[in-house]
């Protein structure tokens, strides 16, 4: 069953196209990754399918549901959320906080049962609480519930920026390099995490890396863009062998 | 609400009624004569002036120069509604017409703080403080030039329905009621719009309506404190909403901290005394509190208590504490 799919999508900025007929279907529970080298398109690509950008031409599916000119917001409500390359967290809030935030749409009282402390609201924040500590002990983060978000490790700050978009509870999600800046182990560390989540919460996976070691080792399948144009689709192995994608990425 | 919060609630509306108890005595017995009632009222309207800027300077993050401009639509607004309402001769009883007067500012204000804050919430920074203070001089000239509210020559004539103990009560609403603000799902909505706007909106967070909505709350809560301001001097004159009162309401956010409640109550207290005491040295009475200004945000520039709360609850526990402690101590010595 299709999830995500954008048909024949191009972004232009002026008189540059950033990106030229991209295709893409994403089964349910799949695990994507998108590569390519520097400039090839994958953020814009990635922007395109948060609702960041509008784009130039082509369409968007999520759940049989166009999100073409839908607000970021919106999208994340239909079941798509994401990550960013350079961290963006709520950096003086807690950990919790920030999950929190993102469990916005799950939490029901309105504004004046919130100012003025109904039951609902003792209620529903009671619910929310364990929700989102709930998720942050599967990230075995629990313990830095109240830790100010800027005060985490980097690892960790990677972990709870997945835990936030998770908290949406998406049907797809994708991150932006997320193992950007990372040591050998924190990837390997990484790497379970992103192959636990897929399982535990039965999404579809799409990552944008640049280290191959991750890109090779998780995924079902790869999407490589150079030029804004896709150049090769395959399993890791038959991305290996490629000639055209050893050419995009070390020259004739 | 578990046991560690009820213990809070409970230790919080001690305090609250006894400072209430306090003051009543003061009054009562005419150990504070009208002069200090006055500047206790007036303290409590700047109070509710600077934590409903809070909101949106605060919270949102935005800096907003035009909380005077609120303020005189909430104060006119409820003082041709009471003056109305009186006319009317309906047999109200005060209070009644006072809470109406505020709600019927409030509302009137919020109103306004909606509608212009759906057009102008998407600058940012300085470019939103320049449009705010252009807005709150708008309503400064209209005022000025509208005839059926008195004119450049002042709306006369408002009965005065404000004491020091309902505008206490008032100012302890408010602040109830901003803090709960801070802490629900809208608060955290609006304070993650500060934090980071772009991921804010790709955690869900419909930036745009949370915008609108704090700056209305806040033109709500400033159209309530000026409804106060018109009740308790009976008299409003356009001159007094101009572009100074704002920056005086900023300049008591800045220095309480950004986002916190505590701290604007206990600047709004400060400034608002300080100038007042200063009286007997005329001439350096500027000069003293501009210096306070420089040397504060010198060294604290975050403001009195930055971003976060003072508790009383954890502040007796800090004090049980160190007693504690200091009894160990001794006894260790003893033995």
């Amino acid at each position: 069953m299709t999830v995500l799919s954008a048909k024949n999508i191009t972004m232009q900025f002026g008189g540059l196209t950033a990106v030229d007929q991209f295709n893409l279907e994403l089964s349910a529970n799949e695990l994507v990754g998108l590569i390519g080298p520097n400039g090839a398109g994958k953020t814009t690509i990635f922007n395109m399918l948060t609702g960041v950008y509008v784009p130039t031409m082509g369409e968007i599916m999520l759940n049989d549901q166009s999100i073409i000119k839908k607000t970021p917001h919106e999208i994340v409500k239909l079941g798509a959320s994401r990550t960013f390359q350079n961290i963006r967290l709520f950096k003086d809030l807690t950990a919790l906080e920030n999950v929190k935030i993102a469990y916005h749409n799950f939490i029901d009282y309105n504004m004046i049962q919130g100012m003025f402390r109904t039951k609902k609201y003792w209620d529903e924040e009671k619910k929310a609480q364990e929700e989102c500590m709930k998720l942050l002990d599967i990230f075995d983060m629990g313990e830095y519930a109240d830790t100010l978000a800027k005060n985490l490790p980097y690892g960790q700050q990677r972990k709870l920026e997945i835990a936030r978009a998770l908290a949406s509870d998406p049907k797809v999600l994708m991150l932006d390099e997320p193992a950007a800046g990372m040591n050998p182990n924190e990837t390997a560390e990484l790497m379970e995490t992103i192959h636990f989540i897929r399982n535990k919460f039965d999404i579809t996976v799409l990552l944008i890396e640049h280290d191959m070691k991750l890109v090779m080792g998780i995924c079902e399948r790869i999407i490589v863009v150079d030029y804004g144009k896709t150049i090769a689709e395959g399993t890791p192995d038959e991305i290996k062998n490629n000639s055209d994608v050893i050419r995009a990425y070390l020259g004739d | 609400m578990d046991h560690i919060k009820k213990k809070a609630y409970l230790i919080n509306t001690i305090a609250v009624v006894a400072l209430y108890l306090v003051f009543f005595v003061l009054i009562q017995t005419k150990t504070m004569n009208n002069y200090f009632v006055g500047i206790a009222i007036m303290t409590c309207i700047m109070i509710i002036m600077a934590m409903s800027l809070n909101i949106v300077a605060g919270f949102l993050g935005e800096m907003a120069l035009g909380h005077a401009g609120f303020m005189a639509i909430g104060a006119y607004a409820s003082a041709s509604f009471s003056m109305a309402l009186i006319d009317s001769g309906l047999p109200l009883p005060q209070l009644v017409i006072l809470i109406l007067a505020m709600i019927v500012g409030g509302i009137v204000a919020g109103i306004f703080g909606f509608l212009i804050g759906t057009p102008t919430l998407r600058l940012r920074g300085d470019y939103l403080g320049i449009v705010t203070i252009g807005f709150s001089e708008i309503i400064r000239i209209f005022f000025i030039n509208f005839g059926p509210t008195g004119g450049a020559a002042g709306l006369k004539g408002i009965t005065r329905l404000v004491n020091f103990h309902n505008v206490y009560w008032v100012t302890i609403i408010v602040a109830f009621l901003i803090f709960t603000l801070g802490r629900s799902k809208q608060g955290r909505a609006i304070i993650s719009i500060r934090e980071d706007e772009i991921a804010a909106e790709a955690a869900g967070i419909p930036t745009t309506q949370y915008k609108v909505l704090a700056f209305s709350l806040a033109a709500f809560f400033a159209g309530v404190g000026g409804a106060l301001y018109a009740h308790y001097q009976s008299f409003l004159e356009p001159s007094k909403f101009g572009f100074m009162f704002s920056i005086e309401m900023f300049v008591i956010v800045v220095l309480g901290g950004l986002g916190s409640i505590t701290g604007s109550i206990i600047s709004a207290i400060v400034l608002t005394v300080l100038p007042e005491m200063l009286r007997s040295f005329a001439e350096y009475r500027l000069l003293v509190y501009s210096l306070v200004l420089i040397i504060m945000m010198i060294f604290r520039p975050q403001g009195i208590f930055g971003r976060t709360e003072f508790s009383l609850t954890a502040f007796i526990e800090s004090l049980i504490q160190r007693k504690n402690v200091k009894k160990s101590i001794g006894g260790g010595e003893a033995s």
